[in-house]
């Protein structure tokens, strides 16, 4: 990464409303707004049906300063398609598109269309925040909620099956650009949007975006919370570019370094609460095994 | 320029007319020649589209939908359950009040799979708030597609061209393919009424609350129920606003016909046979071999199915001794969609012709002329004694 952005130099234009529909401490909030100082204003943004379709706000008011196209649950990638199969015909080529879909819409019911665009090589950024459930109809289980989740369609014991790839997915269709973000790291995920942009073709940006409703925390502890599933290793910042994995920003600081405990991440929510020691355990060392192979590559 | 070539290269060579912008589509039988011809004419230049291969029919409307509300003129086309995948999309589109232009190569429905002929696909869609017209011949087709941008960009309703697979997308038949110049004398380029664009902050299609809303300025918006109100009494005005547009098309081409209802041998017909589609043609024949046996028949093909064109069916039908409504599609449980309509239609008249209904040719079962004359002979002979019931024609049970 070039230039790295500061809280000095981030743009001071505002393209969200204050007092949007967002809850408490909600972890979109800070994404989104971060995502559109790095889009910039000549963009047109696709939203699916989502917790941003609140955030966003009801008709006739809306709380973004940017043109936005709500779509149907399936087919944001594919309406991104046709936002830009119309600029192509009035020969705009400026113009970003960015689709901006949750892990729901983006890995169950949005993925046929993420990966029919991902293989015609539509020059759209597809950003996907993950709060790891169905929040906006109320934290149901998604392909993406991580296993041992309590969920309202988990509600005693847990998601039994792991969470879903979805970066891994959309990197195998061979595209230039995939990177990982989180809410806690801002400025990262400002950079890398911005390194977006300059690359033709599909991109992808998967968002870790902590949610106090339905992960079951205090909502003063949005930012520290996602933080935490980046210092227990549990979920990594990378980017790869061209197929090249790396490590990028506070993952890549903790390489060779002695990472916090899963724990502090696991117990401080409550939709953890039906881990077993045991769970636990195999959750530390499964990240332990991951983060040796990262290690091994940096040294080999 | 006149040339001999099957329906879908009509439709084809009416959108490449149209200068269509976007095109997206999914291959589905019997609609696939028509979106080949189309990349065949993008990928040769003589085209200037956008051709998208999208990965599902959802998708290629989505494609349409998104491509309509930034400005651009869409096309798509598909068929049977291509059609019913794009469900969702469809009612998406007209509420969202975008004039795309969509074929529906008529075919059956799955399950058991069927490739061939039937009417379930368009007319199971007859709710979504798109306009439907059905076409008899080639030149109807590509008539027809330029006529549904017209009306579509007017409205701001969507319209499906509706014709019959193989029967017509496959057969190939002599048709007038008109010229550039003409075409771009009758169809304006698309000016659409808001246009997605940078620089322009909107929130398209987004979440309505049951009542009416002050926008930020305090004025009071339309709100879920007006905006849906809206689009029926559009759809309503569309009936009058298409026979506009088949003066003005009839005007720079020479060709129309009555934008509703076509009819052959019908002014002293005492008993009319009404339908959808192609069939109207085969029953042509019916009616010349009635009328050597002295009945007093004739046909009728109904070209607009949505909006219900209901005043000039009344006028057609409500003098009339028998109706017969010949039908390739069902509301299962209940009766032909079209007989219906038909018998709504005429509820009010004073003197109520009797109606039949006969349904016929599901899945591609073939149509024979002389099982349409026995029935269409028996109705006149009987058209009292024939009940509500409708009658299946050709069922092997």
């Amino acid at each position: 990464m070039t230039e790295k952005t500061t809280i000095l130099n981030l743009p001071e234009d505002e393209l969200v409303h204050p007092g949007n529909r967002a809850c408490a401490g909600c972890g979109l909030s800070i994404v989104y707004r971060i995502g559109l100082k790095a889009l910039g204003r000549d963009t047109i943004l696709v939203v699916p049906p989502s917790c941003l379709t609140v955030l966003q706000g009801l008709y006739p008011i809306a709380a973004t300063q940017l043109p936005c196209l709500n779509v149907t649950f399936a087919s944001t990638a594919a309406a991104a398609t046709g936002v830009l199969g119309a600029l192509r015909a009035q020969k705009n080529k400026d113009t970003i598109v960015a689709a901006w879909a949750g892990d729901g819409g983006t890995s169950d019911i949005g993925l046929q269309a993420l990966s029919g665009a991902c293989e015609r090589g539509e020059d759209l950024i597809f950003i996907c925040y993950d709060n790891e459930a169905y929040m906006n109809t109320g934290v149901q289980r998604s392909g993406t909620t991580p296993q041992g989740v309590i969920t309202t369609t988990t509600p005693f014991s847990g998601k039994a099956q792991k969470k879903k790839d979805v970066p891994a997915i959309i990197a195998a269709h061979g595209i230039d650009y995939v990177a990982t973000a989180s809410a806690s790291y801002p400025l990262d995920l400002y950079d890398k949007i911005v390194k977006a942009k300059t690359i033709k073709g599909p991109k992808y940006i998967h968002v870790h975006t902590p949610c106090p409703a339905g992960w079951g925390f205090d909502p003063r502890y949005t930012v520290k919370l996602g933080k935490l599933a980046v210092e227990t290793g549990l979920f990594d910042l990378y980017e790869i570019q061209n197929g090249n994995f790396a490590l990028t920003g506070a993952s890549e600081k903790l390489l060779g370094k002695d990472r916090k405990p899963v724990t502090d991440y696991l117990k401080t929510q409550v939709r953890f609460k039906a881990l077993s020691d045991e769970q636990i355990d195999n959750i530390q060392k499964e990240t332990d095994a991951k983060w040796a192979i990262y290690n091994e590559e940096k040294n080999g | 320029m006149h040339i001999i070539e099957s329906g879908n290269v009509a439709a084809a060579n009416g959108v490449k007319l149209a200068r269509v912008q976007v095109v997206a589509a999914y291959p589905i039988t019997p609609q696939t020649p028509l979106t080949e011809k189309l990349s065949e004419f993008v990928d040769a230049g003589e085209m200037d589209a956008e051709y998208i291969p999208v990965e599902s029919e959802h998708s290629a409307l989505a494609v349409c939908i998104a491509a309509a509300s930034t400005g651009a003129r869409a096309f798509t086309a598909t068929s049977a359950n291509g059609l019913l995948y794009m469900n969702e999309q469809l009612h998406w589109a007209a509420g969202a009040r975008l004039p795309i232009v969509m074929c529906v190569v008529n075919r059956g429905i799955g399950a058991p799979w069927t490739v061939w002929n039937d009417h379930q696909d368009a007319i199971s869609q007859r709710d979504t708030g798109w306009i439907q017209l059905y076409c008899c011949d080639h030149q109807q087709i590509i008539d027809t597609v330029l006529k549904a941008f017209y009306l579509a960009e007017t409205v701001s309703v969507p319209v499906m061209v509706c014709y019959d697979g193989y029967i017509l997308s496959h057969t190939y038949m002599p048709f007038e393919i008109p010229e550039q110049a003409d075409v771009d004398k009758f169809l304006p380029p698309f000016k659409p009424a808001y246009a997605l664009q940078s620089g322009q902050p909107a929130n398209l299609n987004t979440v309505t609350l049951p009542d009416v809303r002050p926008d930020v300025r305090g004025d009071m918006a339309p709100g879920y129920m007006e905006i849906r109100h809206n689009l029926h009494t559009d759809m309503r005005d569309a009936i009058e606003v298409l026979a506009d547009i088949d003066q003005k098309f009839a005007g720079v081409f020479g060709r129309n016909g009555n934008p509703y209802i076509e009819e052959y041998r019908c002014d002293d017909a005492d008993f009319v046979a009404i339908c959808l589609g192609s069939l109207s043609y085969h029953l042509r024949d019916v009616v010349d071999i009635l009328r050597e046996e002295g009945l007093s028949v004739g046909v009728m093909g109904l070209r607009l199915y949505r909006p219900f064109p209901d005043q000039a069916v009344r006028a057609a039908l409500s003098r009339r001794k028998g109706v017969v409504v010949f039908e390739k599609a069902l509301s299962y449980g209940n009766q032909g969609a079209l007989y219906a309509d038909i018998k709504s239609a005429l509820y009010c008249t004073a003197e109520k012709p009797a109606v039949h209904n006969y349904i016929l040719g599901l899945g591609g079962r073939e149509i024979k002329t002389d099982q349409l004359v026995e029935c269409f002979r028996n109705s006149c002979r009987h058209p009292e004694t024939i009940d509500d019931e409708p009658q299946w024609i050709g069922l092997k049970m």
